[in-house]
């Protein structure tokens, strides 16, 4: 599957672009650009932070799939839940998370937000409903039915949404968890974030059929498949799931086609796919995309773009310098949090 | 000391409500309706558990009592279903899961271990996974190789988790609503041998502590350490050996996790002499660990004999009934076991 190909194959059956624009005012659309820049620019600094031997351990980067993270989670309420995944960090800072105490967390400092306990696959923020980045892929998905069933049982007008790779498409969880969700009718949505390979697998090879959303009919309820390089597309995908999970009419899967510009983790070195595969991907995306776009449309200017980026650049900075400063935990404490008194 | 306090303490009260006598499994029954009676945030659910009444019939009458939110049937889905009491759990419900049979833990390993247990420590004390795992489990129903398991051990390496192992109708109740006030994951192993067992249970919501043994039988001899169906056969193996002037000492453990080192410690100060008995597969199990807790003491330097364990065959549970009961230990292995190492001391 080529970029050009796939983009051909979204635009079948996304819905037409500018009215999803369109839907969004300004300052959602300010929020939104300013939260995919802080997305990409905290990815970079904590891969340059990892290149310079500040930060040791592993990291799954989402750059390429800012879109797909600030769209799903821009019709969320502070109190809806998130499930996340080892490419959790968009998800994180889409849901109101402080990239200084995340990049602590990162760092292993006891500032982090799970005090160095975690670090990047297992952010968490329970309080503003960010139930935690998974390092297993498919972990979240049987977490968000009991999440589901927690907010039906307790009458909550809240929604829970729970990411997944396509790999995860294929765990058993992913069947277990859509099929009692649909017979329960949970207020939960599905995000599975399709960026072409499990590691090194291609779904292609992976997956007999051409759309993990395709899926959704096994189960009885919506597959949506959406551009996930396109953020106001990828909004108003979210927003109707959204609506009918908060509605009381059940679960959607909602398939969002996207790219991971980096590697896996650390130790890829790109065999399996080309370097015209990933530049093609390039030139979607997601950020300069949607720049353009407000420019063409006279929406925002230049200058107000690079006053966007600008503000998110300076918040990494900060959060990079509380990282630095923060102390590393007490290891007299290190079996304190592993049973709750 | 404290495990003679703990039996002190035990004794009056079991002897008050001794005219008021319930099956094992009728005791959890109780246990698992006044916990929904008293929390809003309880409920069971698991695979038949509603109309049924449970695979052993644990659950009974509650779905008729409590209706379908609050002890829900589900989909044959263990991983889903471990995934979603840790859910449920993490977002202010207290979820009991009936695994139906212990051996299909192994379906749902990933939730239990990866997530329910270490959630909390993971985010840094952030958050608690308050839920409890109901897990028939056990030999001698001739249920086979995959029905019929002790894999308690398993969930006991893990840090998070915590594990018991009622051997009365009493502890089961007891622990059970232990369990589900506690704010970690525990795991609850009942022995489907002992679901029909009956014993004294008040009536009033007790709770048995976690992480405490109790000495079911004084004895100046042998300790023998047990849980669950095993130390029942200990205490009827003890009665035996009493004929024969071996005085042997009881420890039921009652949780695996924590452990409770000091009652297991104390009794071997004052005996000399331990046997321990699990059902699990002997190899890298229970008795391994209790036999070193003793062998880091100072008390293994008083040691009369060297420490027994008597163990789970290293083999499945076969289906033929004479191997079956061949593959566990029995009374008359206890008694057999202790005989010999009474002896060795002698020589």
């Amino acid at each position: 599957m080529t970029p050009p190909a796939s983009a051909t194959a979204m635009s079948q059956v996304a819905a037409a672009p500018r009215a999803e624009l369109d839907a969004l005012d300004d300052a959602a659309l300010r929020d939104a650009l300013m939260r995919m820049h802080l997305i990409r620019k905290f990815e970079e600094t904590a891969e340059a932070s990892y290149m310079r031997g500040l930060v040791h351990g592993t990291m799954h980067l989402s750059i390429g799939q800012e879109a797909s993270a600030v769209g799903s989670i821009s019709p969320l309420a502070r109190d809806d839940y998130i499930l996340s995944t080892h490419r959790g960090h968009g998800h994180c800072l889409a849901k109101g998370a402080d990239p200084a105490r995340m990049l602590a967390e990162f760092f292993g400092k006891e500032t982090g937000y799970c005090r160095g306990r975690g670090g990047s696959m297992h952010i968490a923020d329970v309080e503003v409903g960010n139930l935690g980045a998974n390092g297993i892929v498919a972990g979240g998905l049987p977490i968000a039915v009991g999440v589901g069933m927690s907010i039906k049982a307790q009458k909550l007008p809240r929604v829970c949404m729970v990411f997944f790779g396509d790999g995860a498409a294929n765990e058993g969880a992913f069947h277990e968890s859509l099929n009692m969700a649909s017979i329960w009718t949970l207020p939960v949505v599905f995000v599975c974030e399709n960026n072409k390979y499990g590691m090194s697998m291609d779904i292609a090879k992976a997956m007999a059929v051409a759309n993990v959303a395709d899926r959704a009919a096994a189960y009885a309820m919506p597959g949506v498949v959406v551009d996930g390089n396109d953020l106001p597309a990828v909004a108003a995908a979210s927003r109707v799931a959204v609506a009918r999970a908060r509605d009381g009419g059940g679960p959607t899967l909602v398939e969002c086609k996207t790219y991971r510009l980096r590697g896996h983790s650390k130790s890829d070195r790109n065999l399996y796919r080309s370097k015209d595969e990933i530049e093609g991907w390039r030139a979607r995306d997601p950020i300069r995309r949607l720049e353009s776009e407000l420019v063409a449309t006279g929406r925002f200017d230049a200058a107000t773009l690079a006053t966007i980026e600008a503000d998110a650049a300076r918040e990494i900075e900060r959060a990079l310098e509380f990282a630095k400063s923060s102390p590393d935990p007490d290891p007299a404490d290190l079996t304190r949090d592993v049973y709750a008194e | 000391m404290p495990n003679d306090v703990m039996a002190a303490k035990a004794a009056p009260a079991a002897q008050a409500d001794a005219t008021r006598t319930l099956s094992y499994a009728e005791a959890i029954r109780e246990g698992l309706a006044q916990a929904m009676e008293a929390d809003p945030r309880v409920f069971l659910f698991g695979e038949d558990v509603g109309v049924y009444g449970g695979a052993f019939g644990v659950s009974g009458d509650l779905y008729h009592r409590f209706g379908a939110e609050r002890v829900i049937d589900t989909p044959i889905s263990e991983l889903g279903l471990a995934g979603a009491a840790v859910g449920a759990a993490l977002t202010g419900m207290r979820p009991v899961l009936e695994i139906q049979f212990s051996d299909f833990a192994t379906l749902a390993m990933e939730q239990l271990v990866n997530q329910a247990a270490k959630i909390r420590f993971m985010f840094g004390g952030k958050a608690s996974v308050p839920m409890v795992v109901r897990l028939p489990g056990g030999s001698g129903t001739g249920a086979a190789a995959q029905h019929s398991q002790s894999l308690e051990a398993w969930f006991a390496h893990v840090p998070g988790l915590k594990v018991v192992q009622p051997s009365t109708p009493h502890d089961a109740k007891g622990l059970l609503l232990a369990a589900i006030d506690d704010p970690n994951p525990v795991l609850i192993f009942e022995h489907k041998l002992l679901y029909k067992t009956k014993g004294p249970v008040p009536a009033d919501a007790y709770r048995v502590p976690i992480g405490k043994a109790i000495v079911r039988r004084q004895g100046r001899d042998v300790t023998i350490v047990a849980a669950s169906v095993m130390a029942l056969r200990a205490l009827a193996a003890a009665e035996a050996l009493a004929a024969d002037g071996i005085d042997a000492e009881v420890v039921d453990l009652r949780s695996l996790r924590p452990i409770d080192t000091e009652t297991i410690v104390a009794s071997v100060e004052k005996t000399r002499r331990l046997v321990v008995v699990y059902e699990g597969v002997k190899t890298m199990g229970i008795g391994a660990e209790i036999a070193a807790r003793i062998a880091e003491r100072d008390v293994v330097r008083r040691l009369a004999a060297p420490v027994v364990r008597l163990g789970g065959a290293d083999s499945p549970i076969p289906y033929n009934p004479v191997l079956e009961k061949a593959a566990v230990p029995q009374e008359a292995t206890i008694v057999a076991a202790v005989r010999t190492l009474m002896q060795g001391d002698r020589r």
